[in-house]
């Protein structure tokens, strides 16, 4: 009770409802997401250390890592490039079909990713449309680690062009202004105003887009051509491990992923502040 | 939203601000080079798989795209994918809608924790979420033997797909709603109370109305989602055909018995599903801005 009343005071105190509404909130989200998820770390902590250690270090698991991290990664910073132009191109260019592509870009979003995995595969097979250009370069792309690749970047792009556009549109042409009455040419101009700028937000589609593609599952799967050791993602091993009735290897492979899972969360959500608080300074009091 | 500048200050010959600032116009070559490297990646890795879902989907004529849609198999999928959207978007949005009530008309301490956690489904792969529902709820998790002796199954049927669409769904209500209310303040509410409206009443009348659009926009997203889980759903599955199948589940049985063009006609489905969501999108967004 005391505890709702300093509640209230912070408010005005007629606003009704916050016992039954934070109860609820905390009631439901410990059900549904925190208490299972403790069973991952419960159950983990049930095996012996040098067996949880053995399970999570074996030449498989760690292939897996690289190759989840590495895709992971290279796609982010795919995205970083050209998500990058994308936003700059919607924000300050008018062009034919513009909105189209606007509304475009959330599509990785919207599709379920198992469609875009057999889709995606199937362009870059060797007699799809885009592999069978390829092909005659000896360029593989599905079901090898760059089928990954391209998997991944399909699904991280809105994170990044979405964190970078908003940002962009709110940033005051003034500064690009004066920058260019001091004498700056437009690369100087960009290379010390803008890009400075936009780099909170740069890092933070980066984050965002590098944390949902360590995770994903079903758009890779299909792509991936699943090769031990070469082209295995981690959660592909955790199902693995399941359909053993590994269950123990299973749940420390998932404590591990978890663990990286909360690392990003928190990384993210400092950049998030970071880009609130720059954007909030560099968009003037009056916007454009 | 996008052009909302150029839109503002909109120069002839379609040009933006931008564009007719000598400011902040770049030469001639470096605009077209960076449209046409920013479409060229946006056609090779949006527009064409787009394209090829539905060239794929109709290989084979009509007849076979809906004998694909219309056997059994397929239809129980629909219906199984239909009634985990329907459970998990009200409950999904009975919890935003609280969770965005305390968050933002109340002060509390630990609330920007609260707001990460309830992010935290976002953050975690589908896969692991899966697994934490056969952890608590499989034949040998902690509710398993409990589950037993009551001839209850949760995994590999279809109250464990529920479970695993409510979670992967989870944040989308709540985190539209939250940045929502918090901008709108607690004015009017505060003035419903004061005039003697009851705590129900000022949600119904007066805080209701106001975040109707942004509620609709979380609804859309959640449905998508959860039409479209395939990971988590996956885990929990067990893939019994007519049972436990949705659809994603049932693109990925068709495609692994490498019958292409029936995997892609429901895949076909689905896509059309992603494009409504995006049209609803846009729609929602112009009524908001």
């Amino acid at each position: 009770m005391a505890y709702t009343r300093t509640a209230h005071s912070a408010t005005s105190g007629v606003i009704p409802g916050f016992g039954l509404s934070l109860g609820y909130t905390l009631v439901y989200m410990s059900l549904l997401v925190l208490i299972p998820m403790s069973a991952i770390f419960i159950k983990a902590s049930a095996q012996s250390l040098p067996e949880f250690w053995a399970t999570i270090t074996a030449p498989p698991v760690v292939a897996s890592y690289r190759v989840s991290f590495l895709t992971s990664l290279l796609a982010a910073a795919i995205n970083v490039v050209f998500g990058s132009l994308l936003a700059w191109s919607l924000v300050r260019y008018n062009f034919w079909g513009k909105r189209l592509v606007d509304a475009l870009i959330d599509l990785p979003f919207a599709l379920p990713t198992a469609v875009a995995g057999i889709t995606l595969s199937a362009l870059y097979a060797q007699n799809g449309w885009i592999g069978s250009l390829l092909a005659p370069y000896g360029v593989k792309v599905a079901f090898t680690p760059l089928g990954i690749l391209v998997a991944l970047t399909f699904i991280g792009l809105p994170f990044v062009v979405r964190t970078i556009q908003p940002i962009l549109q709110d940033l005051s042409p003034e500064f690009e202004e004066a920058a260019a009455t001091l004498g700056a040419r437009r690369w100087q101009t960009f290379r010390h105003v803008i890009l400075p700028a936009l780099l909170p937000a740069i890092l933070t589609g980066f984050a965002l887009a590098f944390a949902r593609a360590v995770g994903e599952y079903g758009s890779v799967i299909f792509i991936a051509g699943n090769v031990p050791m070469v082209s295995e993602i981690t959660p592909l091993l955790i199902i693995t491990r399941l359909d053993q009735f590994d269950i123990a290897g299973a749940t420390a492979i998932a404590a591990v992923m978890l663990v990286v899972s909360f690392i990003l969360l928190f990384l993210i959500n400092g950049l998030q502040h970071w880009t609130a608080r720059r954007s909030s300074y560099l968009s003037g009091e009056d916007g454009v | 939203m996008s052009g909302m500048v150029g839109g503002l200050h909109a120069q002839q010959h379609g040009q933006t601000y931008y564009e007719s600032n000598p400011a902040t116009r770049e030469a001639r070559w470096v605009k077209w080079g960076i449209l046409a490297v920013a479409l060229t990646f946006f056609a090779l890795f949006l527009l064409l798989p787009l394209l090829a879902v539905f060239t794929e989907a109709l290989r084979k004529g009509y007849t076979a795209y809906w004998e694909a849609i219309a056997q059994p198999d397929t239809l129980s999928a629909i219906t199984l994918t239909l009634i985990a959207t329907l459970i998990a978007i009200p409950l999904n949005v009975a919890f935003g809608v609280t969770a965005a009530w305390s968050i933002s008309k109340f002060d509390f301490r630990g609330k920007q924790l609260l707001k990460t956690l309830i992010d935290l489904p976002f953050s975690v792969s589908p896969v692991v979420a899966g697994l934490m529902y056969v952890l608590v709820f499989g034949v040998n998790g902690w509710f398993g033997k409990w589950l037993t002796a009551h001839d209850m199954t949760v995994i590999f049927a279809v109250p464990g797909i529920v479970l695993a669409t409510v979670f992967v769904t989870f944040p989308f209500v709540a985190r539209e709603l939250i940045p929502l209310m918090e901008a709108q303040g607690n004015e009017a509410e505060e003035a419903a109370v004061s005039l003697g409206a009851s705590g129900w009443q000022t949600f119904w009348l007066v805080t209701l109305p106001n975040i109707k659009w942004g509620l609709l926009y979380g609804v859309i997203l959640c449905n998508a989602r959860a039409m479209g889980e395939f990971g988590a759903v996956s885990v929990v599955s067990g893939h019994l055909r007519g049972q436990t199948v949705t659809l994603p589940l049932q693109v990925e049985i068709l495609y692994n018995e490498y019958q292409f063009s029936a995997a892609f006609a429901v895949a076909s489905l689905l896509a059309l599903l992603a494009l409504a969501t995006l049209a609803i999108k846009l729609y929602v967004e112009r009524r908001t801005t």
